[in-house]
């Protein structure tokens, strides 16, 4: 029996764009806004809000531990936590490749649907275009996503003093390895699985907790070491962590031990660097571990009263180095 | 260039051998160390080995560092 | 070797009181040195300066902008280490050579070039062959499969040099002042201490064979040391555990089946005579200047670029007045900043300010 693939008719906006809606997209998204299928979802939600976009350009689409659906959900989720944003409402824009089959949508959209819910964050908006074979890779991914402020002040570099404690909620470099592997296949029989998922859950037990954050980044593009690089320039303070204390799998390390590759510098899609006052971090790292998604959560460095701005590491043998943002591009369409 | 990681030897095949370390394993060429048995660690370097990893030789170092009066 | 015992190597060198400046000439130990952080906790007495370690760096730009040109034509496919990709030839890169079209395939082992020749039989594909002595008997090695196996359209653009001829021409320079070597470990584990021994019998100078964790430069940087207070010069081996006086006997001879010594042009050294390798017979069949007889002329380095001064240890990287301004990694002039073993690349990633 031949596959079901997109068309250009899918994308055309008639009968068959109609089709791929009710059928594809609609039984797995329950919320109203969605199904009124107005041009704009019409919302309520008042107060202070945090709003965020993205694209997601993955390849392979489908990975170890994830796939571009599970992303763009998380990525969208993981990007209001940063601001200890609520997550309410996502909108979600695909731009498909003729010739994609339709049950890979399909495994997308269920991925979409599973991480949606577990993250409490509800679609409700969204577009469709089809574009011709050659001139797409499979599915492109767009989201926007809106979420309530529950911080005053919002964490920001700006609140970070001297003193601060550093925090990582998990082994790092598990999503950019993963993909690499499932891309070109460089060790038999290894399947790493991506770090992938929405942690919101993970902010919004340590607001619960009454704990304050000063400020907090995830590890994306360019890893830990250009996050830290980031929050140092933008607090235009000293941020110094540890080599030591920084959580990596063996297998992540030994990985990159072989490829030449730095896993400061490999994505992270379900981790957050968080930056608070000291005597917070005993009661924070409790908070974390108690959670599958952060029991490897380690308290990595701490902001110094040093004049350089800058990102410092300090090494196993007792010296610095700096840590500087990525340049050039070290693994392409990893996230 | 010189990355060179040692990696244990888990089986050999002729000229080629499946080595592993901390879980990953890889195909390297055995061209240049012939004499390798399984269980040895070879150091390997864009996907030949290079030279066998003598752990006697950790013992030779330990040597170097009480020559050297760092431990007693 | 725990962090433990590298604070007492520390503490040993410090109360030493010895002055001394070496050079490390493998870019792998250049990064291990500089990701560590060891140079500011050496005492101020003790220098270690970086030499010709990169065999990126070292290639000329004319090498490297045949490399360009081969990647322009149709119907080749140029077959790299990841390295090279970003050097800036006197026009362009390979990176952006690929960007406009041309077809660039970064490798891991030279042997990956076997299965890309056969999975593209009507293109001709080139393997870069760039690196020491660590590198060249895997190519040489796989120079012998290619010709065994009969695959007509894979040569080699063997670009290939020496450490021990770069080391006595930088020496005979008399530019900077030495007191001995930290030297490389795996091409040592290929060359053993042998071909070494000229620093003894011909300057009078230690070297130390090191391995690459920062604890193996900081022991051998101690038998360095103990070598200058005791006025011997020896040529030591700190990395016994892979390497052995006699070198890697297979690796020898397999170098000496496919390559005969020649000249080399380096970048900052200039033409040193059998510094380099090239195919000898029956394999020259297999050169890449052979099938592909590219006239490239007008081949200059940047005027104000001064890697050369850089790789003889001349001027340490921030030295040069382009560093961090005009040069960066993201906008190289030379290819000490851009290749991951460049010495100034790794004082840009991980060298506080000073």
């Amino acid at each position: 029996m031949k596959k079901e693939i997109i068309t250009l008719q899918h994308g055309s906006g008639g009968r068959p764009t109609q089709e791929l809606i009710e059928r594809h997209i609609l039984p797995r998204f329950s919320s109203p806004a969605l199904r009124q299928l107005l041009d704009s979802a019409l919302v309520e939600c008042s107060g202070r809000i945090a709003f965020t976009t993205d694209a997601f350009v993955v390849r392979p689409i489908f990975f170890p531990g994830g796939d571009i659906g599970k992303l763009a959900v998380s990525g969208a989720v993981n990007d209001l936590a940063a601001v200890a944003a609520e997550p309410l409402f996502l909108a979600a824009s695909f731009v498909l490749e003729e010739g994609l089959e339709v049950e890979e949508l399909d495994r997308v959209l269920e991925s979409m649907s599973k991480t949606c819910k577990e993250a409490g964050i509800a679609l409700v908006a969204g577009d469709t275009k089809v574009v011709e074979k050659g001139a797409g890779d499979k599915i492109y991914i767009s989201t926007s996503a809106i979420g309530v402020r529950k911080q005053n002040p919002d964490p920001q570099p700006a609140l970070i003093s001297p003193g601060d404690a550093i925090i990582v909620t998990g082994p790092i470099g598990e999503h950019g390895m993963a993909v690499l592997q499932a891309r070109e296949n460089f060790f038999r029989d290894l399947e790493l699985e991506s770090d992938c998922a929405p942690i919101w859950p993970l902010i919004d037990s340590l607001l619960k907790a009454g704990l304050k954050i000063s400020a907090m980044r995830d590890p994306t593009r360019g890893g830990l070491a250009t996050t830290l690089s980031e929050l140092a320039r933008d607090s235009r303070l000293c941020l110094e962590v540890d080599e030591g204390k920084i959580p990596i799998g063996k297998t992540v390390q030994a990985a990159c031990d072989m490829l030449g590759l730095d896993p400061m510098y490999l994505a992270c899609e379900g981790r957050m660097v968080i930056v608070l006052p000291q005597e917070s971090a005993g009661r924070a790292l409790e908070v974390l571990r108690g959670h599958p998604l952060a029991q490897n959560a380690a308290l990595i460095g701490e902001c110094l009263g040093e004049p350089q701005k800058a990102a410092l590491l300090s090494t196993r043998i007792g010296g610095r180095r700096i840590l500087q943002p990525l340049s050039g591009e070290q693994l392409p369409r990893i996230c | 260039m010189c990355l060179g990681i040692p990696a244990k030897v888990v089986e050999i095949k002729e000229q080629e051998a499946l080595v592993e370390v901390a879980g990953l394993k890889q195909k390297i060429r055995l061209d240049f160390v012939p004499e390798v048995k399984v269980g040895d660690y070879v150091i390997v370097h864009a996907g030949f080995g290079i030279s066998i990893f003598e752990e006697s030789e950790a013992q030779e170092t330990l040597k170097l560092l009480r020559e050297a009066d760092v431990i007693p | 070797m725990s962090s433990l015992e590298s604070g007492e190597i520390l503490k040993r060198i410090r109360g030493m009181g010895v002055s001394a400046r070496f050079m490390e000439v493998c870019g792998t130990h250049t990064v291990s040195i500089a990701r560590s952080g060891l140079k500011k906790l050496l005492p101020d007495s003790v220098k270690l300066i970086s030499g010709p370690g990169c065999p990126v760096c070292v290639t000329s730009q004319e090498d490297i902008d045949y490399a360009v040109a081969l990647a322009r034509q149709p119907g080749v496919i140029v077959a790299t280490f990841g390295d090279m990709v970003r050097v800036p030839g006197t026009e362009t890169s390979l990176l952006e050579a690929r960007a406009s079209g041309g077809r660039v395939e970064v490798l891991y082992s030279p042997m990956d070039s076997l299965s890309l020749a056969r999975e593209n039989p009507k293109e001709e594909v080139v393997f870069l062959a760039v690196g020491f002595e660590t590198t060249a008997p895997l190519i040489a090695r796989t120079v012998q499969i290619v010709r065994a196996e009969g695959i007509p359209n894979l040569s080699f653009l063997v670009l290939h040099k020496l450490i021990p001829p770069a080391m006595r021409a930088l020496l005979t320079r008399k530019e900077v002042q030495l007191d001995g070597f930290i030297l490389p470990g795996h091409v040592c584990a290929v060359l053993g201490s042998r071909p070494f021994l000229f620093l003894k019998e011909e300057f009078h100078l230690p070297g130390v064979i090191t391995g690459f964790e920062p604890e193996d430069v900081l022991l051998a940087l101690f038998m360095l040391l103990k070598q200058k207070r005791e006025d011997r010069a020896e040529v030591e081996i700190q990395y016994r555990r892979a390497v052995k006086p006699e070198g890697n006997i297979q690796a020898l001879k397999t170098m000496e089946e496919v390559f005969e010594p020649q000249e080399a042009n380096w970048r900052g050294l200039g033409v040193i005579p059998n510094s380099g390798l090239g195919l000898r017979e029956p394999y020259s069949g297999f050169d890449t200047r052979r099938r592909f007889p590219l006239n490239i002329t007008g081949s200059r380095e940047y005027p104000e670029c001064r890697c050369g001064e850089v790789l003889r240890g001349v001027i340490s990287p921030r030295e040069c007045p382009l560093f961090g301004k005009a040069c960066t990694p993201d906008s190289p002039v030379g290819p000490c900043m851009v290749s991951s073993e460049g010495s100034c690349a790794a004082s840009y990633h991980y060298e506080e300010r000073p």
